[in-house]
């Protein structure tokens, strides 16, 4: 039984009797878990919404015909191949982002370093190719409630036989989805970027070295490799299905 | 009694836990999520385009192929495989809620498509 005063670091017998985290996980860690999943509801709903107006016309603007272009190097004929870049270039920097997140483990402060810049070069070289998108997708007429004004252009990127009307309405429907949801998406890069370079300048100080672990790395790589996850989940939605 | 101290940190680290995503694992699943990736380019820029699997088929199985890269990043990447059952179900059962939601959606959308004037 327990002495009268109460011991907070008392061992208690189960997960749940309080003293301990139930789930044997820090607490920022858990409050990030948790910010996590209500983005992914966020995330969630813009993609749904996406899909069931979508599906609901008769007609909707081909994946394969609007994005055909390598900005700045191919103006058309590479369906995707840009796109894949930015994939590539995405889990590339998830990848090294769970190698800092390792080094962490093994307190490496050099290498913790190394590769958190290696995922700062990835966030922005994403951040670039998806403003070379917005770009190239702009200057053919693409905008919030804006749309290509030549019939000719507009055609290009429907199958044949699809009346005007029904590729006006869809397109203005594909590109303020495009674009809002491509955005959110890249804000979220973005401050998740910001966000790792300061946690690298942070490693950098000796923040960690001197509090011992390289935890906040890891809850911080949990943003990264979320920013990531719906990023797979975007490019499915808009370029493959 | 009163002088034992649970060091709550060093539990919540669980540093022997962490030993398990090794960085020839985290290759490992580089090279799965790579490898997913190019499966769906191939149906999307040969087999669709080919004819030889049609838009229908070829949806669901992007989603799937989708969920498969969405498991490997979660469960290896943000290491939620290693956690206490807890928090894994405390994020996946949410998780599947809205599959659960989209697949509803996108189906009750087919049918506004009578709905448009």
């Amino acid at each position: 039984m327990s002495v009268a005063v109460s011991q907070i670091d008392e061992v208690k017998s189960t997960p749940w009797s309080g003293g301990r985290s139930p789930f044997n996980v820090e607490y920022g860690k858990m409050m990030m878990w948790f910010f996590l999943l209500s983005d992914a509801f966020t995330f969630s709903s813009l993609l749904i919404s996406y899909g069931s107006l979508r599906f609901s016309m008769a007609a909707w603007p081909g994946a394969d015909k609007v994005f055909q272009s390598v900005p700045g190097l191919i103006e058309h004929g590479a369906p995707l191949v840009f796109v894949g870049m930015m994939t590539f270039i995405l889990i590339m920097s998830s990848v090294t982002m769970v190698l800092a997140v390792e080094a962490g483990h093994r307190n490496s402060k050099k290498e913790v370093v190394m590769w958190m810049i290696f995922t700062i070069i990835g966030g922005f070289m994403f951040l670039g190719c998806q403003a070379l998108e917005w770009n190239h997708l702009h200057s053919e007429g693409f905008w919030w409630s804006a749309i290509p004004q030549s019939k000719e252009v507009l055609q290009e990127f429907f199958k044949s036989g699809i009346p005007y009307t029904d590729q006006v309405t869809s397109a203005h429907a594909f590109a303020n989805l495009f674009f809002t949801i491509t955005g959110f998406h890249g804000f979220h890069v973005f401050t998740g970027v910001i966000i790792n370079i300061i946690i690298t300048v942070n490693v950098l100080m000796g923040t960690y070295e001197k509090r011992g672990s390289y935890l906040m790395v890891e809850k911080v790589g949990l943003y990264w490799h979320f920013v990531d996850l719906v990023w797979v989940f975007v490019f499915t939605f808009f370029y493959l299905v | 009694m009163s002088s034992e101290i649970v060091d709550v940190h060093a539990e919540g680290e669980g540093h022997g836990e962490h030993e398990t995503m090794t960085r020839k694992k985290i290759w490992n699943v580089f090279f799965v999520l790579l490898g997913i990736t190019t499966v769906e380019f191939i149906i999307a820029l040969y087999l669709v385009p080919k004819g030889i699997m049609p838009g229908h088929i070829a949806n669901p199985v992007y989603i799937v192929l989708t969920l498969f890269k969405a498991f490997y990043i979660v469960a290896y990447f943000m290491h939620l495989k290693f956690e206490k059952m807890g928090l894994v179900l405390a994020i996946i059962v949410p998780i599947l809620f809205i599959i659960g939601l989209i697949l509803v959606l996108t189906n009750e959308s087919h049918h506004w498509i009578d709905l448009r004037g």
